[in-house]
């Protein structure tokens, strides 16, 4: 109707009434410990919300019309009320699609699944074979992710999706990963790794380089409405602009705050799911007037509402396409918010970074990663020399 | 199109937002920004019964106006947000 694309950008800038797209991390607790995890899960927090917390907040998300939830963790089927809050969500006219890693998932649990409606699954898998995944996402975690896929597969599920961070060493995959998508009737969802949670340390080893964003860019070009991306490659669009190819689908812009937001595993309010940081932390559903007010009248989220400065991108002619890129992914690896993307195609992301103290960076301030393992002792063999 | 009997699909809820109102399908999962508040009257207002005229004179929209919504409402049929209505 009246009006573009870019006016309605516009107006998303400026926020909505209620979010879009909501994520709610329902635990820290993880079976495994993925060296990119967004939330450096591992343990469960003792302070995470209760069952009857969690359902007021759905009660909250029922009264601002929210049409769906993401939910995830940690791996959000190890809490004991996960199908009751899943019932209780669907019951409420809360679509709800949920990422796991699959180890909770036989035959029984993929059939309990199948039953219900308005919901969708997200298997996590970061590799075609399991050498390239369980490298990401630990050992055995390729054959529990083929193993749940089968089961939802057997049990009638319909079109689940197998969800891909997409780094160096699998970016090469993305083909094998539309067939094996294809062949299980899933669909593909490819997404941006981010230097969030664990991913702060493992980022600068396995993010893609600049060829390889060229690559995903290419292949998205190609591919891009027959998979979900989350609209997270829109730092990719400055690509478009050189080669005149144009912008991939999808929103070209960052939601955090506006559209989007994170509610973690012990209800305090995050901008998005990649920045657990005080410093875009909002407030807490378990504060007066719940989610709701930390929506609407948040001090963060009414700032990330007002117009954004282009910073150092002002002069940069794509600037309109990519808008620098994403928030989070700047500040973990020390960039300044209106600086560029450190994945900036026109390579200032790397100048950037360069610029930035590394002492200086940011570090991600929940961390419930497990307690590192005591390294193996080759094993000791209690010898007594002694005489007789 | 201005003789067809259209109605939400009973699977679309609508939110109103500031630019208008967001539709979710919640069986496609689509979402589709209805970006003018006269498009979204027009919508609430189809029942399935009248025709989409009836519908555009019923809410007021100005004739010269009722090729864009025609398309518009096109566009929301090819995406299952609207049917059209059943015979009554």
């Amino acid at each position: 109707m009246s009006g573009g694309p870019t006016h309605l950008v516009e107006q998303l800038k400026g926020g909505l009434d209620a979010p879009i797209c909501l994520t709610w991390e329902l635990t820290y607790a993880c079976n495994l410990e993925c060296v990119h995890c967004l939330s450096s899960s591992g343990r469960r927090d003792p302070r995470e919300l209760t069952t009857d917390e969690a359902k007021a907040v759905l009660d909250e998300l029922h009264d601002l019309q929210v049409f769906y939830i993401n939910i995830g963790g940690g791996e959000p089927m190890i809490r004991r009320d996960f199908f009751e809050l899943l019932e209780y969500s669907i019951d409420r006219g809360i679509g709800v699609k949920f990422s796991t890693n699959g180890a909770f998932i036989d035959a029984e649990k993929a059939r309990r699944l199948a039953a219900m409606d308005y919901l969708d699954i997200q298997i996590s898998l970061d590799g075609t074979d399991a050498l390239t995944n369980d490298a990401v996402r630990g050992d055995g975690s390729y054959a529990t992710a083929i193993r749940a896929m089968e089961h939802l597969r057997d049990a009638g599920f319909g079109e689940f999706k197998i969800s891909v961070v997409v780094t160096r060493h699998n970016v090469d995959q993305l083909d094998e990963f539309k067939a094996l998508a294809d062949s299980y009737g899933a669909q593909l969802r490819i997404t941006r790794l981010r230097p969030s949670g664990r991913g702060a340390d493992s980022w600068h080893e396995l993010h893609p380089t600049n060829a390889q964003q060229r690559q995903i860019y290419e292949w998205l070009l190609e591919h891009g409405h027959d998979v979900l991306t989350g609209d997270s490659f829109f730092h990719l669009n400055a690509i478009g602009v050189e080669t005149g190819s144009g912008p991939l689908p999808g929103l070209n812009m960052c939601g955090a705050g506006r559209v989007v937001c994170l509610i973690d595993p012990i209800g305090d309010v995050y901008a998005c799911p990649f920045v657990i940081h005080d410093q875009f932390k909002a407030g807490s559903v378990r504060s007066g007037g719940g989610f709701t007010r930390v929506w609407k009248q948040s001090d963060l989220f009414t700032e990330l509402r007002e117009p954004q400065s282009a910073g150092a991108c002002a002069s940069c002619g794509a600037y309109d396409a990519c808008q620098g890129g994403c928030m989070a992914a700047k500040f973990f690896v020390g960039i300044p918010l209106d600086g560029p993307d450190p994945e900036c195609v026109g390579g200032h992301g790397e100048a950037a970074m360069l610029a930035a103290s590394v002492e200086q960076r940011p570090r991600p301030m929940m961390d419930h990663s497990k307690p590192p393992r005591p390294a193996q002792q080759p094993e000791r063999v209690p010898v007594s020399i002694g005489r007789r | 199109m201005l003789d067809t009997c259209l109605e939400l699909d009973p699977q679309v809820a609508l939110r109103p937002e500031p630019f208008g109102a967001l539709a979710y399908h919640y069986g496609n999962r689509k979402l589709i920004f209805l970006k003018h508040p006269d498009v979204v009257s027009v919508v609430r207002r189809l029942d399935g019964t009248a025709t989409l005229a009836d519908t555009l004179r019923a809410c007021d929209i100005d004739e010269r106006r009722w090729p864009s919504f025609e398309r518009a409402l096109q566009s929301l049929t090819e995406s299952a947000m609207l049917r059209v209505g059943a015979v009554r």
